[in-house]
């Protein structure tokens, strides 16, 4: 804020009609014109009130909106969560009353052997979701960024999967990976001679898993390589040059210029989409809720399903603050990573 | 200004008037809620009479099977408004009428002279009473339903087929009359070729997400007598839910699912058992009798192509229940009018016409007459059903109870993970954790 902002609100009415216009005017004294202009916009209404209020009281003023809105529908349904976390509330029965069952609820979900599972099925999927999204996402943006003839029509048939709903993706690949008539299978079985009737992605215990690895992966490897893409645009040539003028190699160049150059655009994909694959709930129940069994019931499926369709709401409160503290402490440390990385 | 007044004034006066007389055409309308299926359109035609003759309008509000509980149960319980009258599953009776959700009938019924004696008992045990068997009514019976099976009557005529199987069998291929003889059956189809395509045995639930899977299983548990307890309302479930005959029928749908369905079977309801039928898949497939006028009306696997039989039994007989009563909603505003509904829809007249468009009555008026039985090709198979059948939970904990089951059998079943008798141990385990929350253990 300080004096650019506080003087033409405060005395919007004394400020002379036309100011000229110094040509050689620096941009903080530019900004100040421009302030002066809106202020004697401002109608004598308005300008009569908040005459007379401090810098402080005006910023206040203008977040005060947000700040509520933030406290409404965050800050307080977190806090009446981690409430309902320590009893045994149930929103589908709310005249049974509310009991306290203290730390019951946490040590319940610590020592379900379902939910540990839920949570080893949701690394699973984290890990190799991100390693090929990684990998492929990068080598993508640099095959791009080497400017061939059409690479601006290729990049938007590549961004193509992830502008789609997750809802339509997981329902479309349902048919793709129809064993009958799927063209996933048949593809499979064209290139390996495979009956393609005779494998189910999302039917087969051992299949299933990898089969909400690959969709997400081809939907969101778009993402992490445009992020990349951005990283290597961002690396001056001159450094290149240099490099060529010193000697290096193709390989040494990528290993001393390139990666570490990108690293720090590709955590930051790395750090977004690990958050989102945290959560993911649509794509994978619509392509295969959670089953067969419960090989794909990521954490979040399960969290669902005790939260709206058991309606154990106490014991669903418990389970998603552990989550909600499981991904903002990783998260944490990561961005401390991160940091580390820019300033290296 | 005086002309700004004088055009204004009566416009504004004009759109209130029609506002408040759009409300009040609006107050004369009410919303009924059900899923979205063959029977729900057969109620909107029925339902114009309704009109005809009260001048009350009808909205309706379906919604598809697999997200209907889902999507009903969070109406219901948030106190929704939407619904004013509700045909909802029979197993959430228990929380309909311990939530306060649906209007107690009893005095209503007493006031306008509509007795439960005019219903099947085992629909009105079914889908009207809670606690179970007791005079207390939350719904009027409206759609009987059951599983039940269909299968390709023309592949079971054919003479080089007979033949085959009873080569192999030494029996005639005819609708099974035991579970182990539809698993032959199946069997003996899986992988044949008719008419130059690869055909399969059978078509059966095993849906994950909603109720399917346990809707399926239970149609061979029952047969096998499974029992949710020992004694009846008394919650102990050990030595019942487990019982080596649970273990045997939980064993012997793994195998059906496993030897006789077509490739990729994997999360199918209702919906996909009628796909494969009718894309000429499968042989015979499970499904409701709700769907069975319209797959004796469909062009091409329909008509003299499709026969129907009840649910086989093994050790007795016995049907997986569908099915819906018709409640009140305890939170509508216009429940004179709904209840209005309710006794226009009891009137035998009304559940003859219901019958005839494709609804299930359960009035002894449809049931009873002489000629019902033959009035379609399954009416007969539907009485016989309706006389063994059976229901998962009607618990206010239902929702929980189901989750449970679902997750377990699918498991076992579909995810080929441990055994049966873990499955239903673990089972048992689940449900016992759930009682003891509800404070019945």
């Amino acid at each position: 804020m300080g004096k650019v902002s506080a003087k033409p609100v405060l005395f919007a009415n004394s400020i002379p009609a036309q100011a000229p216009m110094d040509p050689e005017m620096t941009n903080s004294s530019a900004s100040e014109a421009v302030a002066i202009g809106a202020a004697k916009r401002t109608p004598e209404v308005i300008a009569r009130r908040v005459r007379g209020l401090s810098d402080r009281a005006i910023a206040w003023l203008f977040i005060a909106p947000t700040i509520v809105l933030l406290l409404a529908i965050n800050v307080f349904p977190l806090i009446w969560t981690v409430y309902l976390s320590f009893t045994n509330y149930k929103a589908n029965r709310a005249a049974r009353g509310v009991e306290w069952v203290g730390l019951d609820n946490y040590r319940r979900v610590l020592t379900d052997s379902d939910i540990w599972h839920n949570m080893l099925v949701t690394g699973h999927f984290l890990l190799w979701t991100m390693t090929f999204q990684v990998l492929i996402g990068f080598g993508l943006a640099w095959l791009i960024n080497k400017n061939f003839k059409g690479h601006g029509v290729w990049t938007t048939v590549i961004l193509l999967p992830m502008m789609l709903s997750p809802a339509v993706v997981g329902n479309f690949w349902t048919f793709l990976y129809q064993p009958q008539i799927g063209l996933f299978n048949y593809i499979v079985g064209f290139f390996t001679g495979v009956d393609p009737s005779s494998f189910e992605m999302i039917g087969s215990v051992n299949l299933a898993p990898w089969a909400i690895v690959i969709v997400d992966t081809w939907m969101w490897t778009p993402y992490v390589m445009l992020i990349c893409l951005a990283g290597l645009r961002s690396i001056p040539d001159y450094i290149y040059e240099a490099a060529e003028v010193d000697g290096a190699g193709p390989l040494r160049t990528f290993w001393s210029i390139t990666l570490p150059m990108v690293l720090p655009f590709l955590m930051l994909a790395v750090l977004f989409r690990a958050i989102e694959n945290f959560k993911m709930f649509d794509l994978v129940v619509e392509l295969t809720s959670g089953g067969p069994g419960s090989v794909t019931e990521l954490a979040s499926i399960n969290l669902k399903r005790e939260a709206f369709e058991k309606w154990r709401t106490g014991l669903s409160s418990a389970f998603a603050i552990i989550l909600f503290v499981t991904v903002f402490g990783a998260a944490n440390i990561y961005v401390k990573a991160l940091n580390r990385v820019k300033q290296r | 200004m005086n002309r700004f007044f004088k055009t204004a004034v009566p416009l504004v006066l004009a759109t209130v008037a029609s506002g408040v007389a759009g409300k009040a055409a609006k107050a004369e309308d009410i919303t009924l809620c059900w899923a979205a299926w063959d029977p729900a359109n057969a109620l909107v035609e029925l339902s114009k009479d309704f009109t005809a003759e009260t001048g009350v309008g009808m909205k309706f509000e379906f919604v598809p099977w697999p997200n209907f509980a889902d999507r009903m149960l969070n109406e219901l319980n948030s106190g929704g408004k939407l619904c004013d009258l509700m045909i909802g599953d029979s197993q959430w009776i228990g929380g309909g009428a311990e939530n306060g959700h649906y209007v107690k009938l009893n005095e209503f019924f007493d006031k306008e002279n509509i007795s439960m004696d005019d219903f099947a008992p085992a629909t009105v045990y079914a889908y009207s009473t809670w606690p179970k068997g007791e005079p207390n009514y939350y719904a009027l019976p409206a759609m009987g339903d059951a599983n039940g099976w269909f299968y390709r009557k023309d592949w079971f005529a054919r003479p080089d087929l007979q033949a085959a199987f009873k080569e192999k069998y030494g029996r005639d291929l005819a609708p099974p009359k035991t579970q182990l003889e539809l698993k032959d059956i199946a069997e003996f189809f899986q992988g044949r070729e008719i008419d130059g395509q690869k055909r399969y045995g059978v078509a059966i639930f095993t849906e994950r997400g909603s109720e399917g899977i346990t809707m399926g299983a239970t149609g061979a548990l029952y047969a096998w007598g499974f029992k949710y307890e020992n004694t009846p309302g008394k919650y102990d479930m050990e030595g019942a839910v487990n019982s080596p005959e649970a273990v045997e029928a939980l064993e012997f749908y793994k195998e059906l699912y496993k030897c006789c369905t077509p490739p990729g079977y994997t999360d199918s309801y209702m919906q996909e058992s009628l796909d494969a039928f009718k894309s000429g898949q499968v042989a015979m497939a499970m499904n409701w009798f709700a769907f069975f006028p319209g797959l004796y009306k469909d062009e091409q696997v329909g008509g003299d192509k499709i026969g129907f039989f009840v649910n086989p039994g093994q050790k007795v007989e016995a049907s997986t229940l569908g099915g819906q009563g018709i409640s009140v909603i305890a939170y509508s505003d216009k429940k004179d009018l709904a209840l209005q509904y309710i006794k226009w829809f009891a009137q035998p007249e009304v559940q003859k016409k219901w019958w005839s468009l494709g609804g299930y009555s359960c009035h002894v008026a449809v049931l009873n007459d002489p000629g019902f039985k033959d009035s379609q090709p399954f009416a007969a198979d539907f009485l016989l059903a309706m006389d063994g059948v059976q229901d998962f939970w009607q618990e206010p904990a239902y929702a929980e109870l189901l989750l449970s089951m679902q997750k377990r059998l699918h498991d076992y079943v579909v995810a080929d993970q441990g055994t049966a008798k873990e499955a239903l141990d673990k089972l048992i385990e689940d449900w016992t954790e759930v009682f003891q929350d509800e404070g019945k253990l």
